[in-house]
């Protein structure tokens, strides 16, 4: 039973980082009708973007140390960060540490702003193209997107730590009246899980509850008829590229302390949140969420130790089985709408 | 009166054909003078450098094509020379190699076997390349080797740390400078008896491939001789990038040690969640848990930050070493690009420097006048001490490193520290060594 709980947590983080890329894909995909394969590519920038505020705290001065050599055997230069003279210390040191959660102040201009570039730059060009050339044109500027990174950043995955206050793990086994050790769960990833939750109910919030979000998704249903209501709802389209660029950005920059970032992490998560897209139904924004969950359960679930001896491999199939299924038994996904992708 | 069939055209004719006869024999000797693939006839001569420039493995790639591009500016006379003015073999004095400039062109494995076959093919058909340097991942390195043996020209593996690249796909016109996962657990075991004991139970994540199943079992055997037990050993996917569902089922496994049998992005990834997971603060079985990577590379201590800290692990080499070798190298790599060069670094650029000595002692770029220049060398003075590249099996034997995670760094590249520096005879073994059977290096293939 321990072992069902543990597998079950550990498939919540994931499921949060596939169901926040999944809501970003599913709502480009339901509102501009575009298949955007440089998702992925947002989820790595935003990851990026806590890398640079990291950098950015950590701006030294150097002083020299003639009582230390370095490798070259001449004097040791020591980099102190400029936060530590400015607010002493103590206080800058906190900072440093907190510049994940920091970073997410300066991904959402920076991830709106980029998304903005990317739909009138690039993608708008697209709209009216067969989807086989918007994906060529997308995966292209994903692969130049991680390019760019790589020269910049390297290629090495980035070490971006959590704050020290939430290091280390909770035992919440022992909540459950298990043994000591029993189910671990670090506290990030809760703090990711609960995030993740934050986000995905003010998206819906923000569709539900407010007149932009009402116009979007009327659009969303039938496009031309807001468009003959004198409302200008390509610009609402693109704005709404800009939040799930955003909301693709805030997730991959709180997940930096969860797998630290390389400039190829966005083409790990895109394919399988293409899965998750497909599963839960094209256009269906709870269903994107509700597969990202699944999706993220049933992965860790195969990852047992036990289910790998009886299946061997499964652990790395199970989201296509699962997505086979899916397609066999409910052709338009767990939660689709009709009349999407179905001309 | 007779009448004779003879034209002028016909006698041209004739003579023509005649001429073209008898050049026939000439034509193919000339042809048939190039007695090996890509033998050079100009001024120059052309290496082939053969790294990941993408993929988990790529920053250990980038080192490895820096150290190359030096060491070829040492041979060709450029630079302080590094290691040319330690190395114990006088034959190469910065001029190029008998008498010609190295030149020499790159190719992007991505870490993937079948890329990696495809650019060496193509740095051998298209560019002419008489040597093939580098490979990191065994799988790769295993692959290429195979493909030069094929094409006739000498692969120099880089960073390959499987028992089967010399042991069961051993092959004549390929050779390692590296160490092995054997030579990893010869080193490791006795340090990690004294540090932790003889009663462990030990948990192993290992890649899914050839290397991450050598290091293993050759981590095992060691462990358990020492009265380790093994609870259980799990394979994970390279590149898995989330290794949490792996890592949760240790500590309630009441195992008491996790062995990562990771290498690059992968134990980068694998060591900072299991020190998320909190495994490095428990304490299990009455004892502290405890994290061990089996092999390292600076490059992953970076990359893994304070969660390396405590954690033992070995090495090739490292640029820590005092002898004057290492001094050297490190002060050419140093001043040419502002930081130390890596272990993988180190390989690359010593195994350049060998491959132009081994053909300027031979007298020729004949592949198999290399390996036999090659084989049995002994030499000194490019760090670990005397090394030997055996014949039996064309495994270099030399000193390995043990290392542990530096528990208080005083500056960036103070991640490392040399904790046992193992005598290269207590990680020898006997050519037929039951983790290396089944290998057979064949003839030597000179190609054309």
């Amino acid at each position: 039973m321990d072992d069902i709980i543990l597998q079950i947590l550990n498939g919540l983080d994931k499921g949060s980082a596939y169901a926040l890329i999944a809501l970003g894909l599913t709502l480009i995909f339901g509102t501009l009708g575009v298949v955007n394969f440089a998702h992925g590519a947002l989820f790595m920038v935003g990851a990026f973007c806590a890398v640079t505020v990291q950098r950015l705290l950590g701006l030294s001065h150097t002083i020299i140390d003639e009582s230390q050599k370095d490798f070259l055997g001449n004097p040791l230069k020591i980099e102190v960060p400029y936060v530590e003279g400015w607010f002493g210390p103590e206080m800058g040191q906190a900072l440093i540490s907190w510049s994940v959660p920091l970073a997410i102040l300066f991904a959402i201009p920076v991830m709106i702003i980029l998304g903005f570039v990317m739909e009138r730059g690039l993608i708008k060009h697209f709209y009216k193209r067969p989807h086989a050339d918007q994906i060529l044109v997308t995966f292209g500027l994903a692969i130049v997107i991680g390019e760019i990174i790589k020269a910049n950043f390297g290629a090495n995955p980035i070490p971006t730590p959590a704050p020290a206050a939430f290091s280390g793990s909770l035992d919440f086994g022992v909540w459950l009246g298990f043994a000591e050790n029993a189910i671990i769960y670090p506290y990030w990833r809760l703090v990711y899980f609960l995030f993740s939750m934050v986000i995905i109910a003010g998206v819906f919030a923000f569709l539900q509850f407010t007149t932009f979000g009402m116009v979007v998704r009327a659009g969303m249903a039938d496009r031309e008829t807001v468009g003959l209501l004198g409302i200008d709802i390509d610009k609402r389209f693109t704005l709404m590229f800009g939040l799930a660029a955003a909301v693709a950005g805030v997730a991959g920059v709180m997940y930096t302390p969860i797998l630290s970032p390389n400039y190829n992490m966005g083409m790990d998560f895109l394919v399988l949140s293409f899965v998750v897209v497909v599963v839960g139904g094209m256009g269906s924004l709870p269903g994107a969420v509700l597969a990202g969950f699944l999706l993220g359960i049933l992965q860790s679930f195969a990852s047992m130790n036990e289910v790998k001896s009886l299946l061997p491999g499964i652990d790395q199939i199970i989201i296509y089985l699962v997505a086979i299924f899916i397609l066999l038994t409910r052709p338009r996904g767990l939660m689709g709408r009709k009349g999407v992708m179905e001309e | 009166m007779t009448r004779t069939n003879y034209s002028r055209r016909g006698v041209l004719k004739t003579g023509g054909l005649t001429a073209t006869g008898l050049a026939m024999p000439t034509i193919f000797t000339a042809s048939s003078a190039s007695a090996f693939t890509n033998e050079p006839t100009g001024s120059s001569v052309k290496f082939g450098f053969n790294v990941p420039q993408t993929g988990p493995y790529a920053e250990e790639g980038l080192d490895e094509l820096r150290a190359q591009e030096l060491a070829v500016e040492h041979l060709n006379g450029i630079g302080d020379g590094g290691m040319l003015n330690t190395f114990s073999s006088k034959a190469l004095d910065g001029t190029g190699i008998l008498g010609k400039q190295v030149e020499f062109v790159t190719g992007d494995t991505q870490t993937k076997s079948d890329v990696a076959r495809a650019s060496a093919q193509s740095m051998i058909q298209k560019d002419g390349c008489i040597m093939i340097n580098g490979g990191s991942s065994s799988g790769v390195a295993i692959a290429v080797q195979g493909l030069c043996q094929e094409a006739g020209v000498i692969f120099m593996a880089g960073l390959t740390h499987s028992n089967d690249t010399t042991g069961k796909d051993r092959k004549r016109n390929g050779f390692r400078h590296f160490f092995n996962g054997y030579m990893s657990g010869a080193a490791l075991g006795p340090v990690l008896q004294g540090a932790y004991g003889t009663e462990r139970r030990a948990y192993h994540l290992t890649a899914d491939y050839t290397w991450g199943w050598t290091q293993q079992e050759s981590i095992q055997a060691v462990t358990e001789a020492m009265g380790w037990e093994t609870v259980q050993n799990v394979l994970t996917p390279v590149g898995a990038g989330d290794f949490s569902s792996y890592i949760a089922p240790v500590l309630n496994s009441g195992a008491d040690v996790l062995i990562l049998n990771h290498y690059g992005g992968d134990m980068v990834n694998s060591l900072t969640q299991a020190v998320q997971f909190g495994l490095k603060d428990k304490e299990v079985n009455g004892k502290n848990f405890e994290i061990i990577v089996p092999l390292y590379s600076e490059l992953m201590a970076a990359g893994a930050g304070s969660n390396i800290q405590g954690v033992y692990g070995s090495m090739n080499w490292n640029w820590q070493l005092p002898d004057a070798g290492t001094a050297a190298f490190v002060r050419s790599f140093g001043e040419k690009y502002g930081f130390p060069p890596s272990g993988a670094a180190h390989t690359c650029y010593v195994q350049t420097l060998l491959y132009a000595d081994a053909v300027t002692r031979a007298g020729s770029f004949n592949p198999c006048a290399v390996v036999e220049a090659l084989e049995g060398f002994e030499f000194d003075g490019m760090g670990n001490g005397p090394v030997l590249y055996r014949a039996e099996d064309h495994q270099c034997f030399k000193d390995v490193l043990v290392m542990k995670g530096t528990e208080n760094p005083t500056n960036q590249y103070d991640t490392l520290e040399i904790v046992e520096v193992t005598p290269r005879a207590q990680v020898e073994y006997a050519e037929d060594h039951p983790m290396f059977a089944g290998g057979d290096l064949g003839e030597c293939n000179p190609g054309a």
